[in-house]
């Protein structure tokens, strides 16, 4: 075994809707402890990727390998269970929860403890949901109901989440939309620290072009579903294809 | 043989035609408005009545006399379409599902009193109809042309439809609704003529199949539910809001009926509910449906945390225990067989409310279980000679076994076509009942199924009961705040997020629905023991919705809400039964008005009633 094998391979991988070809002929791989930015205009295809890595969506076809076993259209409970962590775009947490028993119920289920009919939830896993907690900087509102909090906390307590798993692998679709500018760059700042001491890949979807280029170790450019670049963000920010299809629908490109 | 066959296929078709007229006016009503209508049986039945008094009244042997009786009955219900939507119907749409069921349960009840006082408790007989008096000969067997009529009637109707729905304005547009109801909006088009209309002619439909009926068969006060029922299952066979799925389901239903009846005379429903299985199975949106888009997030409106009870509330848990426990001592065995009584329904309460609340799962036909349990006590004691102690042992495994199997279709649907579902599998258990008469004395029930000695005075029952149901709501409550109950609610707050983080969503549900199950077969079997008897009615409708309305009373958010509800309606209920005759009527209006008046529901109305009073008071 070589010592850089991917963390995760993805090849030829294809969706359509109807007639929308979300996705097509997309392949590209992560290293552990890699940061990698997909981005692209709206409606390119990356939800659509990250669901079909996260099992929410079967593909049409090609094959996704983590750490060398496939996992194309395997069941989102599975790939959790094979060490993948993610978020969504549109975050998704269970909102009658608070926010520490949130991620109790990520360490409940991560330790196969879900089945349990009789012992009190609220007492599991107290110190490990505070530890990811602190990591994430939502110690102070552990207590609070998910169902009320800024949309940018949410953010974190889904990375919280996400992280409950002991990922190798972190999914992050738009992982600080609704954060204020600042927050976003430490946000990543902070997912950096934790792929590179943890030695998890983290693949994540950016609008904020600041944000691609202050932390993507590489990015990869989506366009109409098909991949138009792929290479360390200096190469990628003066790739003449990727500034057509930026040109007008997000300066940040140049701006950066 | 083969004019058997033939016979009874001809059968089979021309129950199909009205089974089809109703179903596909409740699709066509629920494309569009998003409503399930309960009451669609009863429009039916309306529609058989109406018809009954009309035809009588034009004269029957004219064929202008029954023709114009049958369309009349059919155009006069869909008037009473077009009241009810426009005084009910019209004040609901943004209501929870749930409650909008329950609206129209509540006109079903109404409908019900309505009936008895218009026409008497007297089964009423149709004429038969002139021109169709005579039968043909086929392959040796006469055969009614009636029946031919009718047969024919279904495909005529599916076509007049079909041109309705691509060659006119009105079809168009309510084509447009069923696909993208914004988009209805969008086009300027008055959305409240549109929904009227839609409801007015789906009533229609549904009188229309219940008028043409009269020469088949009785008017009962009875088809309204055991109508809805069938139609519930065409609908959910054949996908709801398709019309022709409708049409198929309702030639496959009615077809295996016939044949049923032929074949296994005791358990053609039980045949009916195998081939449902089996469509849900391969298709659980049914075989012409298609996925609802996305469940309705806001339908659950938004959650508060659960928290567990603080000591205050604890205290009152034990001292309301306590003080029943103090009970006997103070009342007459008349008030304890009813304090009795509604313990038995807490629990009833309690395990359904583990669905519904932590688990989201709204289910219609929550008696099953819980007559399951009477019954598989009752027939433990006559089959098997078995005392009480064994009986109350092995009841709640017949409730939780058919939990098992019923809960694992229920559990692949969701929101409203998992409640359909849930009262589908009730009314084939309530059917098994009713039809098996060998196994379960059928109407009469079965009698003297008393406790073992030691148990029979008022006061030891009571305390047997009120251990066991107080036991039972503890451990259910314990389920709420354990990690399966987490896992339940993870899959109710976020299915998408429950099953990211290793969560089998619908394995979670399936145990709780298995659970609940159970409970409410411990409540039911309670419940035998201290009636001394079981009959049909335990497993009947009516019953399921005493158990929705005892939670929603309660409050589905809250785990002690369950019980105070049961506390609360029961009580209410025997004051309304002693006080009118019409009891059904007030109590369907007192369900109309609660949901017409709060159509958040009314644990909205607490939460925001709390919210207020907890800002105002920082202690707490
Ligand atoms: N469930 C679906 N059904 C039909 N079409 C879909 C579905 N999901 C996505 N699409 C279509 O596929 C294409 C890609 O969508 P996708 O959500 O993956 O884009 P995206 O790159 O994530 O966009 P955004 O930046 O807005 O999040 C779009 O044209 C979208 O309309
Ligand atoms: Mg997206």
């Amino acid at each position: 075994m070589s010592g850089i094998e991917p963390v995760l391979s993805v090849r030829e991988l294809a969706k359509s809707f109807g007639g929308v070809r979300a996705v097509q002929g997309v392949s590209f791989d992560v290293a552990a402890g890699e940061m990698l930015a997909l981005i692209g205009p709206n409606g390119a295809g990356k939800s659509t990727c990250f669901n079909m890595l996260g099992g929410q969506l079967a593909p049409d076809s090609g094959a996704v390998t983590l750490l060398g076993r496939s996992i194309a259209g395997a069941k989102p409970r599975e790939i959790w269970r094979r060490g993948v962590g993610r978020t969504f775009q549109i975050t998704a947490t269970f909102a009658s929860m608070s926010v520490r028993e949130n991620v109790q119920m990520a360490l409940i289920s991560q330790a196969g403890g879900a089945w349990n009919p009789l012992a009190p939830a609220r007492a599991r896993h107290v110190a490990a949901a505070e530890a990811l907690l602190a990591q994430v900087g939502m110690l102070e509102q552990a207590g609070r109901a998910c169902g009320i909090l800024a949309y940018g906390d949410l953010k974190r307590v889904e990375l919280a989440i996400a992280l409950a798993n002991g990922p190798r692998l972190l999914l992050m679709d738009e992982p600080t939309a609704g954060m204020a500018p600042q927050e976003r760059i430490a946000l990543m700042a902070l997912v950096a620290r934790i792929a590179k001491a943890e030695a998890i890949a983290v693949l994540f979807t950016e609008h904020d072009m600041d944000v691609v280029f202050a932390h993507a170790d590489r990015v990869l450019v989506l366009d109409r579903g098909r991949l138009i670049a792929d290479g360390p963000p200096h190469a990628v920010r003066n790739d003449a294809g990727v500034r057509a299809v930026y040109l007008g629908t997000d300066d940040g490109a140049e701006g950066a | 043989m083969l004019d058997l066959i033939l016979t009874q296929m001809l059968n089979g078709m021309a129950s199909a035609s009205s089974l089809f007229l109703v179903a596909s006016g409740l699709s066509i009503i629920f494309g569009v408005t998003r409503i399930v209508n309960f009451a669609h049986g009863s429009l039916y039945m309306l529609g058989a009545y109406l018809a009954v008094t009309l035809v009588g009244a034009f004269g029957p042997a004219s064929p202008l006399g029954f023709w114009g009786g049958i369309l009349l009955a059919a155009f006069l219900v869909g008037l009473i379409g077009i009241v009810i939507e426009v005084v009910i119907l019209r004040r609901i749409y943004q209501a929870p599902e749930l409650f909008q069921l329950l609206a129209t349960f509540g006109v079903v009840l109404m409908v019900q009193d309505i009936a008895l006082a218009v026409w008497g408790p007297e089964d009423r007989l149709g004429p038969r109809a002139p021109g169709f008096k005579s039968f043909v000969m086929i392959l040796d067997s006469r055969f009614p042309s009636y029946e031919l009529f009718l047969i024919a009637v279904g495909p005529l109707v599916l076509g007049l439809l079909w041109f309705l729905f691509r060659r006119t304005r009105w079809g168009t547009l309510v084509r447009a609704a069923t696909q993208d109801r914004e988009m209805v909006g969008a086009l300027g088009v008055d959305q409240r003529l549109l929904f009227t209309s839609v409801f007015g002619f789906g009533a229609a439909l549904a009188g229309l199949g219940g008028a043409l009926q009269l020469p088949r068969e009785a008017v009962t006060l009875h088809m309204d539910l055991s109508t809805i029922a069938e139609v519930f299952v065409v609908v959910v066979v054949g996908g709801l809001g398709s019309v022709g799925g409708a049409y198929l389901a309702a030639v496959l239903i009615g077809v295996l009926h016939a044949f049923g009846i032929l074949i296994f005379p005791k358990i053609t429903l039980v045949l009916v509910f195998l081939v449902m299985a089996v469509v849900l199975i391969v298709k659980p949106y049914g075989l012409m449906g298609r996925k609802p888009a996305a469940t309705l997030p806001g339908a659950a409106g938004i959650e508060p945390l659960l928290t567990p009870a603080t000591p205050g509330a604890k205290l009152a848990g034990l001292a309301a225990l306590l003080l029943l426990a103090a009970a006997p001592l103070a009342v007459s065995d008349a008030w304890l067989l009813t304090l009795t009584e509604l313990v038995i329904f807490a629990l009833f309460a309690a395990s359904l409310h583990v669905m519904m609340g932590p688990g989201g799962m709204a289910s219609f036909g929550h008696a099953a279980y819980f007559g399951l349990g009477a019954y598989g006590a009752a027939l433990a004691v006559k089959w098997l000679g078995a005392p009480m102690e064994p009986a109350l042992l092995l009841a709640p495994f017949l409730a939780g076994i058919a939990g098992i199997v019923f809960g694992w279709f229920c559990v692949r649907l969701s929101g409203v076509y998992m409640a359909m579902l849930t009262l589908a599998f009730a009314q084939i258990a309530w059917a098994t009942a009713f039809q098996w008469v060998e196994l379960t004395g059928g109407d009469n029930g079965i009698l003297g199924v008393w406790p073992s000695a030691w148990a029979v005075p008022k006061a030891v029952f009571f305390y047997l009961t009120l251990a066991i149901c107080a036991a039972s709501v503890l451990l259910l409550r314990r389920l709420v705040f354990s990690p399966l109950g987490y896992a339940l609610r993870a899959g109710r707050d976020s299915p998408l997020r429950a099953e990211a983080i290793g969560i089998d969503v619908m394995r979670v549900q399936w145990a709780a629905f298995a659970i609940a199950a159970f409970a409410a077969g411990i409540a039911g079997a309670l419940f035998a023991f201290s009636k001394g008897s079981v009959f049909p009615t335990y497993l009947a409708i009516p019953r399921s919705v005493d158990a929705l309305l005892m939670v929603l009373l309660g409050g589905v958010q809250t785990v002690s809400g369950p019980v105070v509800g049961a506390f609360a309606y029961i009580g209410l209920s025997e004051q309304l039964v002693k006080l009118t005759p019409y009891w059904r009527f007030t109590l369907g209006l007192a369900i109309v008005l609660l949901v017409s008046l709060f159509p958040r529901g009314l644990v909205g109305g607490f939460l925001a009633w709390r919210d207020r009073r907890d800002a105002g008071d920082p202690a707490r």
